[in-house]
């Protein structure tokens, strides 16, 4: 509480005397200023900063960040590291095993343990309110497994109501605390939205500890915890003790969520436990680089928030590493390669393109069948009356196809201006693929007719669609089936293999 | 001697005694793979089965067959030991379930895990091997060849590298006997595994259980078609809530047990699955008259 109050201090003094403002102007003044109004005020927010407030250009505030100077920032760093590494490894095995509002639930049901730890010795002892929250966690978790047990009720109503109840209980506890003469000097405030220059150096000793015994854990008894979370029966009936290990693990989570409650926040804590993870399994197929991943983005979105929350002076903690957390989400979902959404745009965007173009290239064929194969070159205009579409977008779809280097145009002084007497030609490659595509469309055809018995006027939609699809091993197998045949049943000749190369 | 088996069901309308003749002495110590006694198993306190009686000989495959509801998901949740059990005993091998767990196999129904989890075909396979290692133990290159061998033999081996969600529902039920296989068991307990698989995938399950069989391994198989049981299956247990009828599919399979497994239920199809079991076993014993 000192050096909050020293820190609301020096930063009143500034508003009313120095303030060295960067050269931003207005806008920057009223941030500012604004700033320091949040600061003034006496909510949580005030009082979760990093360091204290005598840097004034954020080059300045950034490079002391890096280099780490203050032993108070050297403290929060290490902290926030082991929390979001503890918090990214240990919230993948909720995320795979569908429990995510268990960390939730855990996060809650630590605060009266938090207020009964306080209260053992009046003081903000680590080791005190370590053993209490540990308790009241372990409880509430018990409680949810032994509701959905005894009753029918499913497991989510259980754990929204001990989420809830346990929550109520511990706010009452913690006002009435603060209540009390000793109360208003408490720091248990920090609990609520986290504040990792309150990470204390018996803090930072707790969290290593449990760093450690997570780590030794999970490296011990990967296979054990991997068989019972992909299929907890299968496991036991392996004779794995499903039930010792479950309860292994909760006791991890519990010690990692107490842990972080200081850094964190009781609200937000579960998100650390849940994004990273959420990020990485977006990532990833593999479990073990799941955990991973979530341990470097857990890591990298504490000391993200603690950077923003020192470069910004004044700003919470907490907030800022669970929006790091958040930012590396969406990083992920969005350009993640496998699962991502933009590649799965690019992806389609690229297939329906090529469909365009194979679809140009077999309306040349056609012209180029109706000519009984003796014209080679064609004019824009002809596609336009064989497609029935506009001279634009077949000037456009040459154009493509120029570019996919599978025609050329022969009249080279008027370079890509096209019009509907532009002449253009396949190139070899265009030829070929062109043929491919009939063929495609032809042998679909046939297949349809003859081995499925389709009705020949019912065949060509789908031939239509599956065309561009049908892969070299797939068309050889239709080919057998139908013992080489020469004409679709439409009785157009079908291109055969050794044309198409040639 | 091999003791000479008896159905035992409790209901004594039913009797249906297995006429088999006495073995050579070459088996003279051969425990049953699976002995149960009075077997009731509960949930909150409605009991789903009840008075279960069975000893399945070794080598034997045994279709577990009933109505929906009858309680043959539960029975083999009760010998894989994931029920607790209200009466009556289970021994695995003349033990308790917990002494023998490497020596049963276990194929769980395919609904019952999350096929999006992080895993790969082959994570999933090296799992059945976990039983043999015991706490503190990796798997070792061998057991990776093993499972490897085990997807080869379920035909999978292109997959092995495949994220398990990218799978087809006939490919999982591969990995999910591929796993059962690499754990090398005597026993093997399977629920439903031709629920939503392809043909060939059914035709290439039934080769390894056949495979299985000349092996001298005992399967006990969880079935919902009953025109495949009889071709499948040299056994039936035919189950609701109570042992109806037990012994080799000749004795058992026949209208009036279905009647009573079934109740008012039996289809068209079972109708038209006893008629090819009658065939079938007309036809076999012609054969055995020839020879």
């Amino acid at each position: 509480m000192n050096r909050i109050q020293k820190t609301r201090a020096s930063a009143e003094d500034r508003n009313d005397t120095v303030v060295p403002l960067p050269s931003g102007g207005g806008a920057t003044s009223r941030a500012f200023v604004s700033i320091l109004v949040t600061l003034a005020l006496p909510t949580f927010a005030c009082a979760a900063k990093i360091g204290e407030l005598t840097e004034t250009s954020w080059k300045e505030q950034a490079f002391d960040f890096l280099t780490l100077q203050h032993p108070v920032l050297r403290t929060a760093v290490l902290g926030v590291l082991l929390i979001g590494f503890c918090c990214g490894v240990l919230g993948s095995f909720l995320v795979v095993r569908k429990l995510s509002l268990l960390g939730d639930t855990l996060s809650h049901a630590v605060l009266p343990g938090v207020a009964m730890g306080f209260l053992w010795n009046a003081s903000k002892d680590a080791w005190a309110i370590f053993v209490g929250a540990t308790a009241a966690g372990i409880l509430g978790v018990a409680l949810v497994g032994w509701i959905k047990q005894t009753t029918h009720l499913k497991e989510d109503a259980a754990m929204g109501m001990i989420l809830a109840g346990f929550y109520g209980l511990g706010i009452c506890m913690t006002t009435v605390i603060q209540n009390m003469a000793m109360g208003n000097k408490s720091g248990l405030d920090k609990f609520f939205f986290g504040q990792a220059a309150a990470l204390s150096s018996g803090d930072i000793k707790l969290l290593g500890i449990i760093s450690i015994i997570t780590v030794i854990v999970i490296l011990i008894f990967y296979k054990e915890f991997l068989a019972i979370s992909f299929d907890s029966g299968f496991a036991q009936t392996l004779g794995m003790p499903v039930q010792v290990l479950h309860y292994a693990l909760m006791a991890l989570l519990t010690f990692a969520v107490v842990v972080s409650l200081q850094a964190v926040g009781v609200v937000l804590v579960s998100a650390l436990l849940i994004t990273p993870a959420a990020a990485a399994y977006l990532l990833t197929d593999r479990m073990h680089w799941m955990l991973a991943l979530a341990a470097l983005f857990g890591m990298l979105s504490g000391v993200l928030g603690a950077f923003i929350s020192y470069l910004s002076n004044n700003l919470p903690t907490g907030p800022f590493i669970v929006l790091g957390a958040t930012t590396i989400f969406l990083l992920a979902l969005f350009f993640g390669p496998r699962h991502g959404l933009l590649p799965k745009i690019l992806r389609r965007r690229k297939q329906r393109r090529r469909i365009a173009l194979e679809n140009t290239l077999k309306s040349v064929f056609h012209l180029c069948e109706s000519a009984d194969f003796k014209q080679k070159v064609f004019e824009i205009g002809e596609l336009v009356t064989e497609r029935n579409s506009s001279l634009s977008e077949i000037e456009s779809e040459i154009r493509n196809l120029i570019k996919a280097g599978m025609a050329t145009h022969l009249d080279k002084e008027r370079d890509l201006e096209l019009s509907s007497q532009a002449r253009f030609k396949l190139t070899k490659i265009g030829w070929h693929r062109a043929c491919e595509i009939v063929r495609n469309h032809r042998l679909w055809e046939l297949y349809l007719t003859n081995a499925v018995h389709y009705q020949t006027d019912h065949v060509h939609d789908d031939a239509e669609d599956i065309e561009h699809h049908l892969g070299e091993d797939l068309v050889k197998r239709i080919e057998e089936r139908l013992e080489n045949p020469i004409h679709d049943p439409h009785g157009k000749l079908i291109p055969s293999r050794d044309a198409i190369n040639a | 001697m091999k003791t000479i088996r008896q159905s035992r069901s409790i209901d004594p309308t039913i009797d249906n005694p297995m006429q088999e003749p006495p073995q050579s002495n070459q088996s003279a110590k051969a425990i049953a793979p699976l002995e149960i006694h009075d077997l009731t198993v509960a949930y909150t306190k409605r009991p789903v089965l009840y008075g279960i009686d069975l000893e399945v000989p070794q080598g034997s495959i045994v279709g577990v067959i009933g109505p929906n509801g009858a309680g043959k998901s539960t029975l083999i949740k009760a010998v894989m030991g994931l029920l607790p059990v209200a009466s009556g005993w289970i021994k695995v091998f003349g033990k308790p379930f917990k002494k023998a767990v490497t020596r049963v196999g276990y194929v769980p129904q395919r609904e019952s895990v999350d096929w999006d989890f992080p895993v790969n075909a082959l994570d999933v396979v090296l799992m059945g091997r976990y039983g043999r290692l015991g706490p503190f133990k990796r798997p070792s290159k061998a057991d990776k060849e093993i499972a490897m061998a085990c997807l080869e033999k379920v035909k999978m081996e292109d997959y092995a590298k495949r994220q398990i969600s990218n799978l087809s529902g006939g490919q999982q039920q591969r990995v999910f006997l591929a796993r059962a296989l690499a754990q090398e068991s005597d026993l093997y307990l399977m629920d439903e595994p031709f629920v939503g698989v392809d043909a060939s995938t059914e035709a290439a399950i039934i080769d390894i259980l056949r495979e299985l069989q000349s092996q001298g391994k005992t399967l006990i198989v969880v079935h919902h078609d009953l025109t495949t049981a009889p071709e499948y299956f040299d056994r039936i247990l035919l189950l609701n809530m109570r042992v109806v009828a037990f012994g080799k599919t000749e004795d058992v399979f026949n209208f009036e047990n279905l009647q009573k497994a079934y109740g008012g239920r039996l289809s068209i199809l079972s109708e038209v699955a006893l008629t090819r079991a009658r065939k079938k076993f007309e036809g076999d014993t012609r054969e055995n008259v020839s020879e």
